[in-house]
This record gives structure tokens, sequence and C-alpha cells, in this order.
């Protein structure tokens, strides 16, 4: 089907860093952000135009270094965060600051793309979430659903909560815990857990990962050994709490309930290489999307884990008058874990993916040399989820 | 009296003879004998020499039936000259006068026989005439004694009468006598303890004592008889009750007390109850020796003691019952089958707690003779009780125990399996020490194979003792159909291949990947193990079953190709888990070097780093290991002749060609587009793709895991311009050594390509080195 057609956009950088935008429920907006040694770098916000299939795009300046991982505030649509490299004296320092896009640019789409394209807009530098003394930054997390006010960097083996005040012009560390350990632990990522009103917070180091409470700085579970090597990236289930996906450099996905860290629920081996990142979807928590340096992104069907029951409990013989092929769903029993699609439009590593913040059925990928693909999950499928 | 017939003959046929008397003696006889043979109706097979003559009809042939003179004359007449007339005529003269004299000499011999004959005939008149004469007088005597005969018969018909009514009268005392002296004989043979006799007696005397109670005098003796009748039923009570002298005598006391009339209900309920108290004992002393104190006597003495002891007496009683009680009818029986399910079921669970002592030993023979013995013994019983079904029973416990018997064998196959992996494990730890290789790995895999083989084998044989011809229950249907096709096949068999293979599989799932606890040359052993059973062993296996057991049952079994199949999927699983092992290790080598390493201000390349040296040592090491168990493998064929000077100048003025842009100064874009239509052309690789079995497809999935790791992590560094130079010092190493190790050298061009190329990009400064220079260091070490 034509829609159903993958859109790609190429960037002329490499890049890693990719994020919806997470306060704006209205237009289908992704931020990428590039790495470029040579170049200054870019983040570019890409409008995806759903009644015409097209993409648009807002060229913003980074000046700053190579950008490694980027989230944008859930409640201010021109506020996001990025953790980016800075190379001084033959030294690479990895850095995190909160930046604002120029105003203009925040509605989005109502500018020309040539005028877009001319690099006369930068970023303007809210703060920077960087202490003397604290190592690179790996990862910037903001409460998911607070007031912007809150933020959780990772920097080696410090986990810092952050509070940003005046309009998110300052920024205050609130309080932070360290990782203590033999060798020199480092964080790999993070993710805040959107449910006991957010005072949760997972890391993942090497193959284990921690969950922290945000109240009191404490380690509130650990799965040690989560994966067979370094654990890439985690995500929680948004409807259902103690649900944790992580993946990582054994090619597996896995299912965790935080309460049993001692088995995995489910354990997807899809991959054949390191899955560089795993995404609930936010409304129906049974989609699984997965990227992976196999160039490939992977939609799964979690029904069996899911919060929304096998079928549908809700007796809707009354509403089936109007859909015809509902008698021959119904035939069927329920449906299994499965993999629904296997996208291969990329020819790199690919090392993010995300879901549209405002359309649950709409996701991006993008990959190491820069395309960007732009996917629906399949609609044979969503109509099976929606009836 | 030949010559008297022959007379006529001749008669008939002189004239025939056209030659005259003159002629030739034996000529002329012939003709006559001829003549004879014609009248007589012989067939002429002499004389067919002769011409054949005219027509017999012909009347004018002498010697024909039809000869008539008056036309042979005419003819004679008419056609003759007189010469010939003249001839002819004195040789008819000659003839006929040959004739005469024949037929003279005839009637002159036959004159003399006729004269000595009726000489013969009146001598005989003579003798017929005395002997008349004697007849006569031999009648008359024997009228004369008939008449004797019947008058002293006569005389003795009195006295004859009298006698026989004596006889009678003789023997009528006789039996009085006896009725009068049955009392005191009675008593006597009480006294003597001769019972049998005197039961014998009483029973002759009843009927007639009942016949005759009318009569004082015999009312008398019949009193004194029950009397002493009531004693001996008494005293044989009282011997019957002690009890003391065995089941012969005891059942000779039943029949006794049978023949006095006693009511055999109440006989048999005791009979019983004595039986139970013997029968007890000897269970009593079975489980003596079952206990556990003493040494337990060998499996198969027990089931002798058993099976003399208690299956014997159960024998015995069973005998004498149904020979006792036979009258009782259905009623009887059931008392008996009861009785002997009763015991039976107690015997039995002697038995099952003894066998079930010997399931731990491994001694099969000694058990199946012992279940044999035991199965034996209680056919007989069985044929006698068909209905307290113990033959049934005994079957079922035999059949029980060859279940558990092979469940044991599955059991213990288990363990010899597990048991040859811990001496495979401590083989390939051990060598190290030893500084030299040690066992190699196809010599253990050898080992290892055997051994399970010959333990298989074993098993095989002795689980088919139970199945031997000379073993009672061997033709039960379950030891013919179910314990071959679903207990040996399925059960011991395809069991333990399936375990063998689950065994195996779970090496794939430790949870400790990366720990590693499992050596990587053991997944490989297993995987070439398995490998080996999905080609021949499994089917070698399997017919060798289905041959010693002769597998007829029905019912579906597994086939051989679904068992090769699973084994197939467990070796490639377990080589696929090697593969990935051994790739982590090198992996988790290049991956530390990468990330350790502070890449900005390295100092210009010298060496080529030892890690990568390590890498390679690694991969040839990984390379014999692999060697020694699995086929080389096909390669692309490019790569058979590639030398390696070829190569390298091949790679090189490739790679400068790839990223020679990226360092001169040009739009970003050129790089991107350049590596992405150069990708375009080459093959998506899929890095953890399954593998084959054969070396190249394995060393091949090894560094492909490599390679990727390497790329992966040089694109989370950023390089210094020496940084980056040392990189392609690296690549350029491996490319030298790693080509020939994997079927598509393409492979390892395009991986390392794309690590220089993601390395020149992660490099602000990226100025490369020159191949030449890349090429000396890399000869140099």
């Amino acid at each position: 089907m034509e829609d159903d057609a993958p859109v790609i956009y190429g960037l002329e950088f490499q890049a890693r860093a990719l994020t919806p935008q997470a306060a704006e429920t209205d237009a289908i907006r992704f931020l990428v952000g590039t790495q470029s040694l040579k170049y200054d770098n870019q983040i570019h916000i890409i409008d995806f135009d759903d009644e015409n299939n097209i993409i648009n795009k807002s060229v913003l300046l980074h000046r700053a270094g190579e950008i490694w991982h980027i989230s944008a505030s859930p409640a201010d649509k021109g506020v996001l965060a990025t953790c980016y490299n800075k190379t001084a004296d033959s030294k690479v320092l990895t850095c995190a600051a909160v930046w604002r896009m120029p105003a203009e640019l925040e509605p989005g789409g109502h500018e020309s793309p040539e005028d877009a394209a001319s690099p006369a807009h930068s970023l303007e530098l809210l703060c920077r979430l960087d202490h003397a003394a604290r190592g690179s930054t790996a990862c910037v997390a903001w409460e998911p659903a607070g007031d912007g006010k809150r933020v959780i960097s990772l920097a080696d083996n410090l986990i810092l909560l952050w509070d940003l005040q005046e309009s998110s012009s300052q920024a205050l560390l609130a309080s932070s815990a360290s990782l203590e350990g033999k060798g020199q632990l480092k964080f790999t990522t993070g993710r805040w857990s959107p449910h006991h009103n957010c005072t949760q917070v997972a890391t993942a180091n090497d193959t284990a990962v921690r969950g922290w409470d945000t109240r009191t700085m404490s380690q509130v579970y650990c799965i040690e050994s989560a994966h067979g090597q370094l654990v890439r990236d985690l995500d929680f289930n948004p409807n259902k709490q103690y649900c944790l996906a992580s993946c990582g450099d054994d090619c597996k996905v896995k299912f965790w309930d935080t309460r049993k860290v001692t088995e995995p629920v489910r354990t997807l081996e899809e991959h054949s290489h390191w899955v560089w990142n795993v995404r609930y979807n936010h409304s129906h928590d049974q989609l699984v999307l997965t990227a992976s340096s196999d160039s490939r992104v992977i939609l799964s069907n979690m029904v069996s884990i899911s919060s929304e029951p096998f079928g549908h409990l809700v007796d809707d013989d009354d509403l089936s008058d109007q859909e015809e092929r509902r008698p021959e769903e119904k035939s069927q029993e329920p449906p299994q874990d499965s993999v629904i699609a296997t996208y291969e439009e990329h020819e790199d590593s690919v090392y993010a993916v995300e879901w549209s913040s405002a359309d649950p059925w709409l996701f991006a990928s993008l990959s190491y040399d820069g395309r960007l693909v732009v996917n629906r999950v399949p609609r044979a499928l969503k109509y099976r989820i929606l009836l | 009296m030949a010559a008297a017939a022959a007379g006529p003959g001749q008669g008939s046929g002189p004239g025939g003879s056209p030659e005259g008397p003159e002629a030739d003696g034996p000529e002329r006889r012939r003709k006559a004998h001829g003549m004879l043979k014609l009248y007589y109706g012989l067939s002429e097979g002499e004389a067919a020499g002769r011409p054949a003559g005219p027509d017999p009809l012909d009347p004018t042939d002498l010697n024909g039936a039809h000869f008539d003179p008056e036309v042979y004359l005419d003819k004679l007449r008419r056609e003759c000259p007189l010469a010939q007339l003249m001839d002819s005529e004195t040789d008819m003269v000659r003839q006929i006068r040959a004739l005469d004299s024949d037929m003279q000499t005839l009637v002159y011999e036959n004159y003399n026989k006729f004269i000595s004959a009726t000489d013969t005939i009146r001598k005989m008149k003579n003798d017929f005439r005395k002997m008349e004469d004697e007849m006569d007088r031999l009648a008359t005597n024997m009228a004369v004694i008939t008449d004797f005969s019947a008058r002293i018969s006569a005389t003795l018909q009195d006295r004859h009468e009298r006698i026989t009514k004596l006889a009678g009268v003789h023997a009528l005392l006789r039996k009085l006598q006896f009725l009068f002296e049955l009392p005191s004989r009675l008593t006597k043979c009480v006294e003597l303890g001769a019972y049998g006799q005197a039961v014998r007696y009483q029973g002759r005397a009843r009927a007639v004592l009942q016949q005759y109670q009318h009569l004082p005098s015999f009312r008398a003796i019949q009193d004194d008889c029950q009397v002493i009748t009531a004693r001996l039923a008494q005293e044989l009570r009282q011997r019957f009750r002690e009890g003391g002298s065995g089941a012969p005598e005891q059942a000779e006391c039943v029949e006794l007390l049978l023949a006095l009339g006693e009511p055999a209900e109440e006989l048999c309920e005791e009979f019983l109850a004595h039986a139970r108290g013997r029968l007890e004992e000897e269970l009593r002393t079975l489980e003596a020796e079952l206990g556990p104190s003493p040494p337990a006597p060998d499996v198969l003495e027990f089931t002798d003691h058993g099976g003399s002891g208690f299956v014997g007496g159960l024998c015995q009683v069973a005998a004498a019952y149904q020979e006792l009680f036979a009258a009782q009818g259905p009623a009887g029986a059931e008392k008996l089958a009861a009785f002997a399910q009763e015991l039976g079921r107690r015997y039995f669970v002697l038995v099952e707690r003894r066998l079930a002592q010997e399931q731990g030993g491994s001694d099969n023979s000694l058990l199946v003779r012992a279940l044999d013995r035991f199965h034996r013994r209680l056919r007989a019983p069985g044929a006698l009780l068909a209905t307290a079904g113990l033959a049934e029973a005994a079957t079922e416990i035999v059949e029980r125990v060859a279940r558990e018997r092979l469940g044991h064998h599955l059991q213990s196959l288990q363990a010899a399996f597990l048991g040859c992996l811990t001496d495979v494990r401590q083989a390939l730890a051990a060598p190290r020490i030893a500084g030299k290789e040690g066992p190699g790995l196809a010599e253990l895999l050898a080992n290892v194979a055997s051994s399970i083989l010959s333990h298989i084998k074993a098993s095989l044989a002795s689980v088919h003792l139970f199945t031997a011809k000379e073993v009672s229950f061997s033709n039960k249907p379950y030891f013919r159909g179910e314990f071959c096709s679903q207990g040996v096949r399925e059960g011991l068999i395809v069991g333990f291949i399936r375990s063998m293979c689950q065994t195996a599989q779970s090496f794939c799932d430790s949870p400790g990947e990366k720990g590693g606890a499992t050596p990587p040359a053991l997944l490989l052993l297993l995987s070439r193990l398995c490998l080996d059973y999905e080609t021949a062993t499994i089917s070698y296996i399997l017919t060798l079953t289905d041959e010693q057991f002769l597998v007829q049952d029905q019912s579906p079994v597994t086939p051989v190709s679904t068992l090769c199949a699973e084994a197939r999927e467990t070796a490639r699983r377990l080589l696929t888990h090697y593969v990935k092992v051994q790739g982590l290790v090198i992996s988790q080598m290049l991956r530390k070097s990468v990330e350790t390493r502070d890449w900005l201000s390295t100092l210009e390349p010298r060496n080529v780093r030892a890690v990568m040296k390590r890498v390679v040592e690694d991969t040839t090491a990984i390379d014999v290991q692999v060697g020694l168990l699995y086929e080389e493998g096909v390669r692309k064929a490019q790569s058979s002749d590639s030398s390696k000077r070829t190569f390298s100048v091949y790679s090189s003025s490739r790679q400068q060609g790839r990223y020679a842009p990226s360092y001169t100064p040009s739009a970003p874009m050129d790089t991107n587009l350049l590596s992405n239509i150069q990708k375009l052309f080459s093959e998506r690789i899929d890095v953890f793709s399954p593998v084959e079995f054969n070396k190249v497809s394995v060393l091949t999935g090894i560094i492909k895991i490599s390679l990727k790791t390497l790329l992966e992590c040089v694109r989370l560094r950023t390089f210094g311009r020496f940084g980056l130079q040392q990189v392609q010092v690296d690549c350029h190493f491996l490319q030298l050594y790693l080509w020939r190790f994997v079927a598509d050298e393409e492979l390892v061009h395009l991986l390392l390509d794309e690590v220089v190329a993601s390395a020149a990009l992660r490099c602000p400064d990226p100025v490369p080195m020159e191949p030449s220079v890349v090429e000396v260091i890399c000869e140099r070490g």
C-alpha cells in the first residue's frame, strides 16, 4: 500500500541521536542530532506531514560539538537537552547542556524549507549540566510526566538529579549518587520510569541493570548480568508497572519484571547483531521496536506481556454490526508473540528508533550513515488492535 | 494232450503245405506250427517272413480256409501246361503220403496214453470202496459215545445244585462273621493306627447295617460301630489338627474323614486354615531372609526359596484340595481361589520388596534368571488356580520389573554420558600442563563415541535377556510387543538419544554465557558428536535395536529421520554457540583494546599492536581446533590462487580508492555518497548467521563477529591522526592473516575497509599512512 511505504530522509552527517519532541502532541516531529568532527553539528527538526507523506525539516546549528544523545523536554516544546563531545587539547570530553530552540522555529513547519536551510539559526544555551569534577555524560533523561524541571544525567559512575530553575536557565544539583564497585564503572544509559509518581530511574552499566529511587537516591533493585554482554538500552512499559525492557550486545531483547529480577519474563533473539535500542509504543505497549547494528529495525508484537488483555474483555457484540470481518477474526485463536515486521531500509547500523509522540502508529529510525526512515505499523495489525 | 489238440488242427491244413514231405524237417515243423498258431488265433509274428500269400478268401489257395478243390482243379487244368500238371500231381501225391504217415504216428502215441489212463481209473475205484467201509464204522462209534455222555450228566445234575447252594451260604456266613467281628476289628485297627483299613471296613459295612438295622443283633453291631467310628473320627481330627505330619498325610486324614461322612464344608475350612498356617510360616522365613540385618541371599536364591517353599506348598495344597473337595463344586473352587489370592498377594509383596532391592544392581542376567524362576514356578499353580490370577499377577510383576530395569538403564546411560563429558572436560583442562597438545580432540571424540556406543550395546544386551527364548515370560504379549517397541526402542534408545541432545543443548543455554563455563572445545566436540549421530550412529543403533528385538508392534515409533533432525539441530546449535563463544572471546579482546586506548594522543605507529597478533594467533588456534573435527569446507574459488602479495596490493589500492576523498577536503556529502554507493553493491553481512558444518564456515562466523565488533567499537571513539594510522596498520595486518580462514575473503576486505573508513570519519585530522609504509610495518611483524 502506498501509505505503508516508508519515507526516507537523508542527513549529510553521521548521526546517532534521535528523539521525538515529547511535548508536541499534534505534529509528528522528531529531533535528530548529527555527529561530525570536522563541521558544525546540527540538530534537524523533522516534521512529518502525515497527509501528504512529506517531510519538512528545519536545521539548527549546534556548535558545541558532535551530539551523542538528545532528549526533549516533556513540558516545553522548545527545550531540549543534548550530550555532546568536546575535543580539546587532544582530549575528548562529553558534556551535557539544556538548550532552547529559537522562538520562531517553535511552531514548526510554517517556514519554508529554504529558509530553514540557511545556517542563521542557532540554539540558545540555557544551562550546562556539568560540573568540573564530573566525567563524560552518557545520557540525559527528563522526568516523563513532570513540568520539565527535573532532569537526570548520567556521568561516568555518577547519577545526578538536577533541578532546573528560572525557566531552565539555571541548573541546581539536587542530589546525586554514585556507583561503587571494582574497576571503572560507567553508566551507559538510563531511563526514567513513568510510574510511581516518577520516583524510579533505571540505569545500565556493563551487563547490569539497576533501579534507583530518586527520593533517596539509593539503589532499589539490581539485575546482575541482565545480558551476556553490554546492555545498550532500556525502556519502561508506559502502561504497566514494573515492566522493563532491555537490549544489549548479546543480540537479545529481554523483558523483565522488576519485582522478580532473577529471570527475564521473555527473551527475544531476532537480531543478528547488537541491539542498540528498544522502545515500547506509548499507547499499545505490545508493540515493541528494536534497532540493531545488523541494519534492521524489528517491530514485535508482545501480546502475552502487554497491558492489553488477550482479545477484548468488553463484549463488543453490539458494536460489531458495522464490521464485516469481525466474525472471522473472532474465530482466530489469540495471537501469539511474534515479529510483525522487519524493516530493512537502512544500510548501516541503526542506532536509534523512536515512536512518534503524536501518532502512536508511526515511528522513525536513524542509522549511522544519516538516513532517517519514517515507518508505520502495518495497517492490518493496527485495525486488529483497534477493533 | 497237446498232440490231441494239434491233431484236428493239422487235419485242417495238411494240404496247405505246398512243399513236399521230403522237404527239410525243421522247415516243415515250423510250417505246421504256423498253422497251429493260425488255428489258435495267435499272431503270426514268426511267419511274417513268408511272402504275403494270395488272398485268404481265394478258393484256389491250398492252405486257405475257403479252398475249393473243384475250382483249384479247374484252375490248374485251365492254366497249366501238361508238364506242370504232372509235376503238381506228383508233388501233391507226395504231400498226401507224408500227411498220412504223420497222422498214423499221432494216433499211435495217443492210443498208448489212453490205455494208461484207463488203468489208473480202475485202481482208484478199488481204493474208494475200502474207505467207505471205515466211515460207516466211525459213525456207529460216535453214536455210542453220545449216549454215554448224556447218561453221566443226568446222574450229576442233582449234586451240582447242592454245591451251589452251599457256596452261597458260605459267603453269607463270611459276611455275617465280618459284621460280627467288625467292632473288634475296628477297635484293633484304631489301636494299631491303621485308620485307612478301619475306614474301609466301616465303609463296607455301613450300607448293610443300615439296611438291617431293624434286627436287634445287627442294631447292636451298628451301635458299636458308630461308637468306634466316632472315636476314629475323633482321632483322625486330632491328628489332622496337630498337623505336624505334612501336607500329604493331612490330605490323607481329610480323605478318611470325608469317607467317614464328616461335613465337607467344615473340613475344607479347617484344611485351608491349616494350609494357611504352614504357608504363612514359609512367608515368614522369606521375610526373614529379606530382613535388613542378615546378609540377604542373592535374588536368585531368594526366588528359589520362595518358589520351592511357598509356591510348592501352595501347589500341594491346591492339588490336594481339588482332589479332596472336587465334589464341592464352584463354591469350593472359589474358596480356594480366594485363599490362594490372598496368600499370593502377600508373597508378591515380599518378592517385590526383594526385587526392589535389586534395582540398583547391575547384574541383569541374575535378575532375569530369578524372574524366570519366579514366573515359571507360578505357572503351575496358575494352571491349577486359573481364577486366582496368580500367573497374571506374576507376569505383571515381571513386566513392572522389566520397565523399572529399562528406566534404570536409561539413567545409567545418561550417567555414562555425563561421565564421558566430565572425562573430556578433564582431558581438555589437563594438557596445558604437559605442554603438548595432549590427546587430540579427534581422539577424545572417538573415545566418547565408542564409550557411549559400547554402553548402549551393553544396555541392549542386558535388556535383551528379558526376551531370550528360554525365559518363560518372553512369549508374553508384553515382552513380544510393547517391551520391544515402546520400552526398549522408544524408552531406552530414543529416550537416551533425546536426552543426550538435550544435555548437549543445555550447554548452549547456560546462563553463565559470559563466564564461559563450558570450554569451547567441548562444544565443538559435542557438536561433532551430534553430527556423527545424525549421519550414521542413530540409524545404526536403531537398526541394531530393531534387529535384536524384532519389533513387531504396530504402535507408532519415532522414525529415524525425526531423531536425525533433532540431532542435526543440536549439532547446529552447538556449533553456532561455539562460534558465538569464540567470537565473543576475540571480540572482547578487540573491544578492550579499542576502548582502553587513548586514540587522540597516541604516537606514530611503529608496530602492529600486540592484540592483533594475539587475535591472529587465537584464530589460528581455533582453526587448528576446528580442523581436528570438521572438514575444510568450500571457499570461493578466487582465494585458491590468490597469493599474499597480489592480495595486499589489491587491497591497499582499493583502500586508497575508498577513503582518499575523505582526507582531501571536500564536501562531507562525498564521503557519505561514496560509502552508500559502495554499500549498494555489497551484500548485507549477516553477522551472527547460522553456520554450516565445516571449518571455513565456522571460522568465517568467528571472524565476522570479531570484525563487526571492531567496527562498532571504532565508531564510538575519536581518533587522532596517528590513531587512525594505527588502525590502518592493524587492519592491514588482520587482512594479511585472516583472509585464509574465511569462505569469502571479500568479506574480510569489506569489514576491514569499513573499519578503516569509520576510523577516518571519527578522526578530525585524517591523514592516512602511505600504503607502502603500512606494508613494511606489517611485514616486519
